[in-house]
């Protein structure tokens, strides 16, 4: 079913927390290991007290929630989503170091409680007292578009219902030394603008916390239209990942040659590249591709960051040079494709169209 | 007792995380919970944490917690009364 | 068009039992898995007890038979053991036509594992597997379950703390109802850990004893550990393939408590909204009820918080209510799968389970919970609460066929 992105908030490593569209400047990191997140002045969000017991990412995530609320004009959402890949690593590496440094003895619970996945989630229906339903996602490369299905599920439920809707994932200090030793980031320093031109093994680790107020029912001040998600899981070849692109389409009814952008997860690895340039040689040829995790990194929930692009490349129609990928931009944008996978496991795919 | 007093609100101030106050900002004599700094279960906890860790004492019951953990000078005298020597 | 949810298969694992005819022979014998802490080396482990499940990691592998070699968290073979168990009741072919979803939840995750690493990484010794961190985070124990199972079309894992299992299977109830898959094995799965037990002890909600729901003098929770799934398909998938229906899913809530990051509400808001929430679904008054499987931890919040929601919704008189925690232990994510078991074998049954060690009524409350195994009465609705930090509360209704 058809829904509409009343409202969006984003913090990421680029200033798009300002809501002025795309921003004016891009932020190109240089001798990059990492993308970290520029963060807002929290105190102007919560309050002190409240905001004491917080980790990073819930700070982000209460932030942008409210944001996303105030941009939508939504007082109270009729749910609150999250998804997220590895919850809050910070308050769990702080309650394990502490469980070896005392032997278990006189912890501090407060990293603890803290810890638990849906804190984020929990700590912006306590923000607001919303007492609606409240549930948080945490698969991998689908946690975002669980959630995002979850909220479609409570829209065709309710179709007037305002859902606020969240993806989001930090980097810490460990989290970042230990997925290195797994292999998944590049072995040398990166400048973030030309990641799409190394051909080495690896990407380039970021984070980030998107939130969107979803309805089922079109307002005039919409920023898009969200028309068809799709996941799937470890695709067998090039050919399921045309079908489930066929499918997307289909079911919104929109043929191939009105897609006016293809935005891709390319993240500069060549080995998981490989099937969105597959997909652009193949089906897409005469499609203008675009990519976004030059500016926002890899992590499980990034999606969320292509989500809350695309949507406001619909609404403002100004198309930055710096998200060209293959082909030239087009003028006008109505319809985009935003096909991104985490390490060619976890595949979605998103039709979004002007409205 | 004063000296102890300042101690235990630069203690307070750093294990409850409350970074936008200073010792100056905590009245010794006013309630910690509820009312006053308005701390709640899980700063109780944090503070029971903090008088077995720095000063080695434990509390009996929750009737005692609450007694003890009622304002700063009230921590302060069951800390000087429980000294050992 | 909106399509009726059945349930056509169960599987379980809990210290209680390694299946449902071990879990329902101890159920009936009263004989709970609460007891000494064993396979994991902690200074509490002669203090806190704690419904553990007696076998080994290696063991446990034996029985899982994954099939695929790889790294395989506690977790991980807890889930795989149950959601297998649920998949051949139901007679479940995969490879069939039909759309097949995964719906699981832990909240610890490969955790027994991760903590063996961080040991050994935080302190700098060297001396830390990476295998030992890479099955770290929720979604890998239900991709190992999705692996051996062969489920492909819907594959997610939630977390919501103790209430995790319960929006799982809620969750797999609703894309079935909106016809966007015609299965779903729901359910979740967490094992015992150093990280939630020093958790909950630095909580100071754990007790030294057997819990006792529900009872004036309760003193805390046990945690526990095991896995519960049910298989969930259309009624019309499952007339189809002539599957024994075992139950329905009838109704469910969830709802925020808002009040406080892990303490419930005096009142018990949430709770009682998401039991109106399951009634209002299910299109049943409170007096439908014939038995609650209640959350009751046995802390002293819960318990209070919970006893006064149920008074609230069931006005006119509280229906048999008892926690089976007292039997299996908390065990966090997986609670809700693990209890929507047992309430389907209640069902099929007709069972009411005692709510085990309970002594004195709370002065608060006006009810009592059942302390007899009860049978020869009608079972024919079943509520489940499953309540978690953050407020995350949720219920389901399982009625008879």
């Amino acid at each position: 079913m058809e829904s509409y992105i009343k409202g969006t908030a984003m913090i990421s490593p680029q200033r798009t927390f300002e809501d002025k569209g795309f921003p004016e400047e891009v932020i190109n990191y240089t001798g990059a290991d990492y993308l970290g997140c520029i963060e807002p002045s929290y105190r102007d969000y919560i309050d002190p007290m409240v905001a004491r017991r917080m980790s990073r990412i819930v700070k982000m995530g209460v932030c942008a929630a409210i944001r996303c609320m105030k941009n939508s004009n939504v007082e109270m959402p009729d749910a609150v989503l999250a998804g997220t890949g590895l919850g809050c690593l910070e308050d769990t590496e702080k309650f394990l170091g502490s469980i070896f440094n005392n032997a278990e003895k006189l912890l501090n619970p407060t990293p603890f409680i803290q810890s638990t996945h849906n804190t984020v989630a929990a700590a912006i229906a306590l923000a607001i007292k919303c007492h609606n339903y409240n549930a948080t996602y945490t698969h991998r490369g689908f946690s975002f578009e669980s959630a995002i299905q979850d909220a479609l599920l409570q829209l065709a439920e309710k179709p007037e219902a305002n859902i606020l809707t969240g993806g989001f994932d930090e980097l810490t200090v460990n989290s970042y030394h230990i997925t290195k030793r797994l292999g998944m980031w590049k072995n040398h320093p990166v400048t973030s603008l030309r990641l799409k031109e190394y051909n080495t093994r690896g990407s380039l680790p970021g984070e980030g916390t998107a939130f969107f107020m979803l309805s089922g029912i079109h307002g005039s001040h919409d920023i898009a239209a969200l028309k068809a998600m799709r996941t799937f899981y470890k695709p067998r070849d090039h050919h399921e990942i045309e079908n489930h692109l066929d499918q997307l389409l289909g079911e919104a009814g929109v043929h191939l040659h009105d897609v006016s952008l293809m935005m891709l997860g390319v993240n500069g690895d060549p080995s998981t590249d490989s099937m969105y340039y597959r997909l652009m040689s193949d089906r897409c040829n005469r499609l203008p591709g675009a990519y976004f995790k030059h500016l926002c990194g890899e992590y499980d929930t990034a999606s969320s960051f292509a989500l809350w692009l695309s949507a406001i490349l619909l609404k403002n129609q100004v198309i930055p040079e710096s998200i060209g990928l293959t082909g030239n931009l087009p003028g006008v944008l109505d319809n985009i494709v935003i096909y991104n996978h985490l390490r060619g496991s976890y595949h979605a795919m998103y039709l979004l169209s002007r409205c | 007792m004063e000296q102890l007093i300042d101690k235990l609100k630069h203690e307070i101030i750093g294990v409850l995380n409350l970074s936008e106050m200073t010792p100056a900002d905590i009245d010794e004599n006013a309630p910690l919970f509820i009312e006053g700094l308005g701390l709640d279960s899980i700063d109780a906890l944090e503070l029971i944490v903090l008088l077995e860790k720095n000063y080695g004492l434990k509390l009996g019951t929750a009737e005692e917690g609450k007694r003890v953990l009622h304002s700063v000078r009230s921590m302060a005298e069951f800390i000087t009364s429980n000294k050992k020597g | 068009m909106q399509h009726k949810v059945v349930v056509t298969g169960i599987g379980i694992i809990s210290a209680i039992g390694f299946d449902t005819k071990g879990v329902m022979d101890s159920l009936q014998a009263q004989r709970s898995g609460i007891g000494r802490l064993s396979l994991i080396d902690s200074v509490y482990k002669d203090e806190i007890p704690v419904a553990e499940i007696k076998a080994t990691n290696d063991e446990l592998l034996q029985i899982a038979d994954p099939g695929i070699t790889g790294n395989y968290s506690r977790t991980s073979l807890l889930g795989i053991i149950a959601a297998r168990q649920a998949i051949a009741a139901a007679r479940i072919d995969v490879s069939a036509p039909g759309r097949t979803g995964l719906i699981s939840a832990t909240t610890v995750g490969g955790m027994d594992r991760s903590e063996i690493f961080y040991r050994g990484y935080l302190s700098g010794s060297g001396k830390a597997r990476l295998r030992d961190v890479v099955t770290h985070d929720c979604g890998d124990s239900t991709e190992k379950i999705a692996d051996c199972t062969g489920i492909r079309d819907y594959i997610t894992t939630i977390n919501t703390a103790c209430s995790s299992s319960a929006n799982a299977i809620m969750v797999g109830a609703r894309l079935i109802r909106e016809g966007k898959l015609d299965r779903v094995v729901a359910g979740g799965t967490d094992a015992l850990t150093l990280f939630t037990l020093n958790g909950f002890n630095s909580l100071m909600i754990l007790d030294r004893n057997p819990c006792r729901p529900f009872d004036e003098d309760r003193n805390g929770l046990n945690l526990g550990e095991g896995s519960g799934f049910l298989v969930l398909e259309s009624e019309e998938f499952a007339c189809r393939e002539n599957k024994n229906v075992l139950g329905v899913i009838k109704g469910y809530g969830n709802a925020c408590d808002a009040y406080h990051q892990t303490a419930s509400s005096p009142e018990g808001h949430g709770a009682c909204l998401s039991m109106l929430k399951a009634l209002e679904v299910a299109g049943l008054a409170p007096d439908a009820i014939s038995y609650i499987n209640a959350h009751g931890t046995g802390t002293k919040n819960n318990d209070l918080s919970e006893g006064v929601a149920l008074e609230t919704v069931f006005q006119a008189g509280i229906p048999h209510c008892s926690s089976t925690k007292s039997y299996t232990g908390h065990t966090l994510g997986a609670a809700g799968g693990i209890e929507a078991v047992l309430s389907i074998i209640a069902l099929q049954h007709q069972w009411i389970y005692p709510n085990l060690n309970f002594a004195r009524p709370m002065n608060e409350l006006g009810f009592v919970p059942v302390t007899a195994f009860v049978t020869g009465i009608p079972v024919n609705c079943i509520m489940s609460n499953s309540f978690g930090f953050g407020g995350n509360n949720s219920t389901l209704i399982f009625s008879r066929y």
